[in-house]
């Protein structure tokens, strides 16, 4: 019983983290590079910059969610299980919401990548 | 894009800070022991675990980091360029936290670094004209 709630806790897991990396992803694409900022504007103009994204307060939100799942996760699985799948498939996920959400170049590479990714995913849960 | 020292140092530390700061999570939670599935509430209490606190920490500077990341490439750059946290984690599990990593383990750990190498030897930023960029926003909007 324990294994399915690891699953649904990875799974829960994932799903936030996507959502989060998505929005955190989105808020950061509309700013800019931080450095190149940092460098025309100060160090707190950037923070102020950053904090005025209201993408990123979701993205935090989510983040946050994923970081409560995961703990429960961790209290049931141990991290060489847990952090990799969960970590694995939040990847996939990435790919696609980055793909549809974001308009990012998902190409062929990437996909292949994608596929080992998950095929190391399958070898993980196999003990 | 080709990337500078500057941000190759900033993607090394979204590495360094996310396996040490689900290592110490994970210690935290072996001390605090096994949630009860009808008491999901008592994931709070964890908090007042000292390997719990500095996961956090540690977890906040892999926030900064993965932010000034996501600054500068893309989303499916930065996620498999980190990859190779997987093999710190599982070292961790293996010789610090003494999980048993089977032989199959390692080998989806391989397969995972492999795949995720593959990405980062393509480009970083995908390049939106501008007025992409903002249909990307408003793609983006319309969905949530």
């Amino acid at each position: 019983m324990r294994t399915a709630y690891t699953w649904i806790c990875i799974a829960f897991t994932v799903i936030a983290a996507a959502s989060g990396d998505v929005l955190i992803a989105l808020a950061m694409r509309r700013i800019g590079d931080l450095g190149d900022f940092r460098r025309k504007h100060g160090f707190f103009p950037v923070i102020a910059r950053v904090l005025s994204e209201t993408a990123l307060f979701g993205g935090v939100f989510f983040m946050a969610m994923a970081f409560f799942s995961n703990l429960v996760g961790l209290s049931w699985a141990d991290l060489s299980l847990m952090g990799p799948a969960s970590a694995a498939l939040t990847f996939v996920t990435n790919a696609l919401g980055a793909k549809f959400f974001l308009h990012e170049n998902v190409d062929k590479r990437r996909w292949i990548a994608t596929v080992f990714v998950c095929v190391g995913v399958v070898l993980l849960t196999r003990t | 894009m080709q990337l500078t020292l500057r941000k190759y140092l900033v993607l090394l530390a979204v590495v360094i800070f996310g396996s040490i700061g689900d290592s110490f999570l994970s210690r935290g939670m072996k001390q605090v022991g096994a949630i009860d599935v009808h008491h999901l509430t008592h994931v709070f209490a964890a908090i007042a675990n000292p390997w719990i606190i500095l996961g956090i920490f540690c977890l906040l500077a892999f926030m900064a980091s993965y932010m000034t990341a996501l600054s500068f490439a893309d989303l499916t750059y930065v996620l498999p360029a980190t990859a190779i946290g997987y093999v710190n984690m599982a070292l961790i599990s293996r010789f610090w936290l003494h999980e048993h990593v089977s032989l199959t383990r390692w080998a989806g750990i391989v397969l995972i670094v492999v795949g995720v190498g593959l990405v980062a030897g393509g480009p970083s930023l995908t390049e939106h004209p501008v007025a992409d960029a903002e249909s990307v926003t408003e793609t983006f909007e319309e969905h949530v």
